[in-house]
């Protein structure tokens, strides 16, 4: 068989033709991802000299970014607060993409999912600022509870703290995690239910040992999907955080927008997104040895 | 636990998601200056002053153009990735695939910030071109997972069948693959214009002098004498999602009964 | 019956290989489908009777040897090109088009006018029985009906070859049954040479001239329907095609023509040449269709007789099936009677006499 044939052949094969395709969106992506993932990661390593930028190889902005404990507070909080706000978001959702899965009729199911994104699509900003108006000292929340008299003067702990944001976020993450949910939920084959019961299981024990192992990786992947953009978020802590509830996001845009110090904003972001990293692997490898190991 | 505790539960939920949606419209026709109970009543002034305000047009005018050219860009690659990812096997699939799926959980201030660096080291000055880059990125994951419903919905051998017809690769996407697929193609230059318009954090830091309504807005809520106003824009903007959402939300049910298959879900 | 010359081949595969990464799909395969040949590829799923089928359309490219068409070598050749034409497993109706439609598809860049046209395609409606049901809707179809269409797609454009993947796996017994009898007719009606893929053994019995049976890439055999089932060449392509009982048999020798064997249980046996298909030496087996193995009732004589217990039964109205202990002999044997009037049903744990016939046998070494 001559070359020209052989050529021709492995240009026609399923791997060429795929890579093919897939290269305008992949060639995007590393240039408007990877590419400027890796500047960050330079900028981290070099140092900002009043309007010029040192880019002599140092880890001096590492050293600042973990010896200043403002930093590391942030960074702390922001952790718990986005913790708390994937703790709280998915014990929320799951019992909605549970009711929407096992409870409602098929032919309604995605009217349901419907009204459950609906609210996700419109305008982030106005829904955060929202939040503000209904929590405020004079807002809805107050007015209800007061005028049923079950408090006598508004409550100040629900606006302008990490209460706030953690109310406000795990609204505005509820569809993201509601739907990995319900799909792992929907992927239960029902028979497996009535088998446990029919072995002896009552509701909850089959709840226990069948419907909740095997909704775990939607579980999971709900848990990732709200954690990690809920650390870099920067429109909840700055409308209805208060002082005490701003996060690290915050802080990097300061270091960008107004102290002008790219590097250590830059340095910043970088140990936000290994801290994200290492603790989703780390859930990740958690969950696995949880649902396959040996009991 | 039983249905019925659930379906209590499932409706205060749903009110909690939709409260501060309902609020919005209150204060919009809301005769009153302060945003609070109780309400003062009716007026459409703020509608009124919406269209007196020359920064917010031009905002409009950004925010509607950054939106449009998104939503072509992202579904141009969101079909190129969702059908090499239905149809074709490639090495390093799986961390292609990934990558490019990436900026659906990357925390936006993240894509935001490295975008912004990046651009200025290649001396790009920020403008509504470098927010549609930005928006490009983001939204092309959401058009990948709406296109990937539409190319998994289609039966391979559709497009065999035309080509052992004698038709050629080309004339097959024209027949075949694009009126099958375009309720996807519908729904997803939609859902990418709707997460465009309302994006606000890329556009913060990338828009420079040229602010796009969000970011517009963001500098208004400093101004509590123009939070009436505000209210009023935010009602148009979210009636204009929701109407929007709808429509998409037609077309991927109308594919998937032009594919003769039964509905499983909503987007995502 | 077919002629004794054989047709000239409209196909001809030259030791077609086909390799995905290492794994190796087709090993080999030769052979030639003759004009007008009602043509099978049998064999379990994963043997790469589907491969080798895409590969003749053109959706495969072959990694190594020749696929002539018509005297032509199709290397390079994009199906659009190639003068065959395919049924689908799943049929491939195009959803968003009129039953009309589809079936005309083929005939957008023909030359001839709208008129003519529209003519083929309600001809090759009658053709398949759906005259009449052009202004349908593609998806309000049964599956029996998007066969036809499918059927009438392919045809319409006059191929030299018909390609057809599976086409009544998706139909319900009696449907499939009825197309059976109606591919058969249709493929004499127009004259075309007809591939056919299945895994149903019977299907491709009852439907081909010839069958080449596949497994592991291979051709294990390639023979029409009747000697495909008497004279299987291996034992494998015996257990598949049919049930066919097996048992110990040594090779005592050879007398001229004739191998002598000794069957376990069953005695000594001359067998002809071609019952020999892979040579005649040491320990072997026989092979031994259950209804070449007759119960004796009641006093009847034959030949040849040998003596077993009844070790279960298995009743399915017109035939009862027995498993037969032989004395003698390791397992059991199943042997097949027809329920004829008067004649009794055995039960199991009877002792029973049966007859058998040397003529019925294939050695396997």
């Amino acid at each position: 068989m001559g070359l020209s044939t052989r050529l021709r052949r492995a240009a026609r094969t399923e791997s060429a033709r795929g890579l093919a395709l897939v290269s305008p969106p992949l060639f995007y992506a590393l240039l408007m991802l990877a590419a400027p993932l890796g500047t960050i990661l330079l900028f981290s390593f070099w140092t900002q000299d009043f309007l010029t930028i040192d880019r002599t190889f140092t880890l001096d902005n590492y050293r600042e970014a973990l010896s200043d404990p403002l930093y590391g507070e942030l960074l702390f909080r922001s952790l718990r607060i986005a913790g708390a706000v994937t703790v709280v978001t998915v014990l929320l959702a799951f019992p909605i993409a549970y009711f929407v899965s096992f409870h409602v009729r098929p032919d309604r199911k995605s009217l349901w999912l419907f009204l459950i994104t609906i609210p996700f699509w419109t305008s982030y900003l106005i829904r955060v600022f929202l939040w503000r108006v209904i929590l405020a000292f004079d807002g809805p929340v107050n007015g209800t509870l007061m005028g049923l008299g079950i408090i006598d003067e508004p409550l100040s702990w629900i606006l302008y703290n990490a209460n706030a944001v953690v109310i406000t976020l795990a609204h505005a993450f509820a569809p993201f995690a509601i739907l990995p949910i319900f799909v792992s939920l929907e992927r239960i084959d029902r028979s497996l239910l009535e088998a446990a019961r029919d072995l002896g299981e009552n509701r909850v024990m089959t709840f226990l040992r069948v419907t909740l192992p095997l909704a775990m990786p939607g579980v999971l992947a709900a848990t990732l999907i709200v954690f990690i953009p809920t650390i870099g978020d920067y429109v909840t802590p700055r409308l209805v955080g208060g002082s005490g509830g701003t996060m690290i996001a915050n802080m990097i845009q300061t270091q960008f927008m107004r102290l002008n110090n790219a590097p250590l904003g830059s340095t910043l972001a970088v140990i936000a997104m290994l801290s994200v990293t290492v603790i989703s692997v780390a859930l990740i490898l958690l969950t696995r040895r949880w649902t396959r190991g040996p009991r | 636990m039983r249905g019925g505790g659930l379906k209590t539960y499932a409706v205060i939920y749903l009110i909690f998601l939709y409260a501060p949606i309902v609020l919005l419209p209150l204060f919009a026709f809301n005769d009153g200056t302060i945003i609070a109970f109780p309400l003062q009543g009716f007026t459409t002034h703020w509608f009124a002053e919406l269209v007196r305000t020359e920064a917010l047009i031009e905002a409009t005018v950004n925010s509607l153009f950054i939106a449009v050219v998104t939503a072509i860009l992202a579904t141009c690659f969101g079909l190129f990735a969702a059908r090499a990812g239905t149809r074709h096997r490639f090495p390093a699939k799986a961390g292609i695939m990934g990558f490019i799926m990436l900026p659906l959980v990357l925390p936006e201030i993240i894509v935001a910030v490295s975008l912004l660096v990046a651009m200025l080291q290649v001396g790009l000055s920020p403008s509504v071109w470098t927010v549609i880059a930005g928006h490009v990125l983001i939204c092309t994951p959401f058009a990948i997972a709406i296109l990937n419903g539409s190319f998994a919905n289609m039966d391979n051998s559709l497009e065999e069948a035309a080509i052992d017809l004698g038709e050629t690769q080309l004339s097959t996407f024209r027949l075949i693959t694009l009126p099958l697929v375009m309720p996807g193609i519908i729904a997803s230059l939609l859902i990418c214009f709707t997460i465009s318009l309302d994006e606000f954090i890329i556009a913060f830091f990338l828009s420079g002098n040229e602010p796009t309504l969000p970011v517009y807005l963001w500098g208004q809520l400093r101004f509590p004498g123009r939070l009436p106003v505000i209210m009023a824009l935010g009602t148009i903007l979210v009636a204009l999602s929701i109407l929007l959402l709808i429509t998409a939300e037609y077309f991927r049910r109308r594919g998937l009964r032009r594919a003769g298959l039964k509905d499983t879900g909503g987007f995502l | 019956m077919r002629d004794t010359s054989p047709p000239p081949p409209i196909i001809t595969l030259e030791g077609v290989e086909k390799y995905y990464g290492d794994y190796h799909a087709l090993r080999g395969i030769s052979a030639e489908i003759g004009q007008g040949e009602f043509f099978s590829l049998l064999g379990p799923s994963g043997c790469g009777k589907t491969t080798l089928l895409r590969a003749i359309a053109g959706f495969e490219d072959i990694s190594q040897g020749r696929i002539l068409l018509d005297g032509r070598d199709m290397e390079g050749v994009p199906p659009n090109k190639r003068p065959t034409n395919m049924v689908f497993q799943s049929y491939a109706i195009f959803p968003h088009l009129s039953v009309a439609e589809n079936v005309g598809f083929g005939l957008r860049k023909s030359s001839l006018s709208a008129e003519e046209k529209k003519t083929a395609v309600g001809e090759a409606l009658e053709m398949v029985g759906l005259g009449g049901y052009g202004t349908r809707a593609a998806h309000a179809l049964s599956g029996g009906q998007r066969q036809r269409v499918a059927l009438a797609r392919a045809l319409i454009l006059k191929p030299k070859v018909l390609l057809l993947d599976e086409p009544l796996s998706a139909l319900d017994k009696k449907m499939r049954e009825q197309m059976q009898t109606e591919l058969r007719r249709l493929q004499r009606q127009v004259g075309i040479t007809f591939i056919l893929v299945t895994h149903d053994q019977e299907e491709a019995l009852i439907m081909s001239d010839r069958i080449a049976v596949m497994f592991e890439g291979e051709i294990a055999q390639l023979a029409p329907p009747q000697e495909l089932y008497r004279r299987p060449a291996t034992r494998r392509v015996g257990e598949f095609i049919g049930m066919m009982n097996f048992l110990p048999a040594e090779v005592q020798g050879a007398q001229g023509d004739l191998v002598e064997v000794d069957v376990a249980g069953l005695g000594r046996a001359k067998l002809a040449q071609d019952q020999c298909p892979m040579g005649a030496a040491g320990k072997a087996s026989i092979g031994l269709r259950p209804e070449s193995l007759t119960l004796l009732f009641d006093g009847q004589g034959a030949e040849r007789v040998a003596a077993g217990t009844v070790d279960e039964v298995t009743y399915y109205g017109d035939m009862t099936y027995y498993d037969i202990q032989l004395d003698g002999a390791p397992g059991v044997v199943s042997v097949s009677m027809r329920n004829m009037p008067g004649r009794r049903v055995l039960e199991r744990g009877d002792r029973a006499d049966l007859a058998w016939d040397p003529r019925a046998m294939v050695l396997f070494c």
